[in-house]
């Protein structure tokens, strides 16, 4: 198949493309969600995007919330932001991040006004900032305005035979065109990081993912009350045939290809050296690691999935492949690509990996998936520790 | 000709069940993607879509292999056609 040049995204103002054009209502901590909430009730065409975290955390996990909350506001697949905090000051701090962008943003603070008044000054700022977006036209895109990240979730045997071996096969076909490309899951590497780890372009990459590998395994068995089996595999993984945690690790490590990868991020940290695939450290929970992977500027997610993970995001659509036949017989609402055929062999693996990319494609033009249609939205924070 | 198992690498001795299940006796086809090859194996158990059967005989302490790499450890003898699963075969890690 002849790889398609171009997309239709959204430009924005600093040279980034939008595969979506949200006008999101960003809440800066737990207790302004009511707020924000009733602001993406009053205007139409607007979304809240609540969370559990934002008060009196401290040092790195601190760090994390604002890189979180700062990255996802300049998404490109954002148009404008309404931030929402009790107090002035981290709400500025969020509201200054994201103005680098050069998209409209712009800050209110409960205090001293209340959920009513602030609502109220919200809710007409979002107004022009939703009819402002609306107006925006998709326009022809370069296919390196693509920044797509990858995570599978449910995964079982199938996921490692064949949906993750596409997504692989994508990476492989794409990624000479230009585009940015993320994967994760710390843990769940583990059985195969030293394997992965000879995947680094550079021997400093190569270290920098072995150190990073050897801090998440030194905290799980810090913390670990057994051997983690009721964790690793999960109950679904087993369901479906998964044994061990390396079994998982060396599926799950098919979504990459045969890329190498050119550096490793900390969670929701932006790319810095360019085109190509780098590792992020993040946990293997759905939710969490694509809401990092958002907040670090992907535009667009693929998720391979044995038993059937649902999950969504907000502002970076989730497309979901499935080689599971029962999985697509079962839940088929919850499937963009059907790739089943892989495991009767009447569809070889590069003919899975460009349907993938069709449908990355439509989507990226605009087609919902199947989790955006469904309203899934899971925007979970990523917490370190616990707060002061 | 149907395949009921795939082996990733010729190293493995675990194959991977693709059909719905597969049932006790049953003469099953096998393709092996690394080198694009075949082979046949009778199942001794019932062995659901997704699920590992034993190549060749295992006893304890023994390695699975698949994708070619250590995938575990052998914690009751298995012989070969039998349901690999987490009865028998445990993590080296954790």
């Amino acid at each position: 198949m002849e790889i398609p040049k171009s997309f239709l995204g959204y430009k924005r103002e600093n040279g980034r493309a939008g595969t979506r054009n949200h006008v999101i209502i960003l809440p800066v901590d737990d207790i302004s969600n009511a707020c924000a909430e009733a602001v993406a009730n009053n205007i139409k065409g607007t979304i809240a995007l609540p969370h559990s975290y934002g008060r009196l955390q401290f040092g790195a996990d601190l760090e994390l919330h604002f890189r979180t909350m700062i990255g996802t506001g300049c998404n490109p697949n954002v148009a404008a932001v309404i931030v929402i905090g009790i107090e002035p000051k981290w709400t500025k701090k969020i509201v200054d991040g994201i103005a680098k962008t050069g998209k409209p943003v712009e800050g209110f603070h409960i205090e001293r006004t209340g959920d009513i008044g602030t609502t109220m000054n919200a809710s007409k700022k979002a107004q022009e900032f939703v009819m402002w977006a609306s107006e925006k036209q998709r326009e022809e895109c370069p296919m390196s305005d693509l920044w797509i990240s990858v995570k599978c979730g449910e995964s079982d045997t199938t996921s490692g035979l064949a949906a993750n071996p596409t997504v692989g096969n994508l990476m492989d076909k794409l990624e000479p065109m230009g585009v940015h490309l993320c994967f994760g899951e710390t843990s769940e590497l583990t059985g195969a990081e030293q394997v992965c780890a000879t995947r680094g372009a550079t021997q400093e990459a190569s270290d920098k993912f072995l150190k990073t590998w050897n801090d998440y395994n030194d905290f799980i068995l810090k913390e670990a009350t057994d051997d983690l089996s009721e964790s690793q595999p999960t109950a679904g993984n087993i369901a479906g045939g998964l044994t061990t945690i390396e079994e998982k690790a060396f599926g799950n490590f098919q979504k990459i290809g045969n890329c190498k990868f050119i550096d490793v991020l900390e969670p929701a940290e932006e790319p810095a050296k360019g085109k190509g695939l780098y590792f992020m450290d993040t946990s293997s929970a759905a939710a969490e690691c694509v809401t990092l992977q958002a907040a670090a500027g992907f535009n667009i997610h693929l998720f391979p999935t044995g038993q059937g993970n649902i999950v969504g995001n907000p502002i970076e659509p989730v497309v979901k492949l499935t080689a599971n036949p029962l999985t697509v017989k079962g839940m088929g609402e919850h499937i963009d690509c059907d790739v089943s055929k892989i495991l009767s062999r009447e569809m070889n693996l590069s003919e899975a990996g460009d349907e993938l990319i069709k449908t990355t494609l439509r989507v990226a033009n605009g087609r919902l998936t199947c989790a955006e249609a469904l309203g899934h939205k899971e925007f979970v924070m990523t917490k370190l520790y616990r707060s002061a | 000709m149907a395949t009921d198992i795939i082996i990733h690498d010729k190293k493995d001795n675990v194959g991977v069940v693709v059909i719905e299940k597969i049932t006790p006796k049953q003469d099953c086809a096998c393709w092996i993607m690394e080198d694009d090859s075949s082979a046949n194996i009778q199942s001794l158990d019932e062995i659901p879509l997704g699920h590992k059967i034993a190549m060749v005989d295992l006893n304890e302490g023994d390695t699975i292999l698949k994708y070619g790499h250590d995938i575990g450890k052998v914690v009751k003898s298995i012989k070969k056609g039998e349901h690999v699963h987490v009865h028998n075969v445990k993590t080296k890690k954790w």
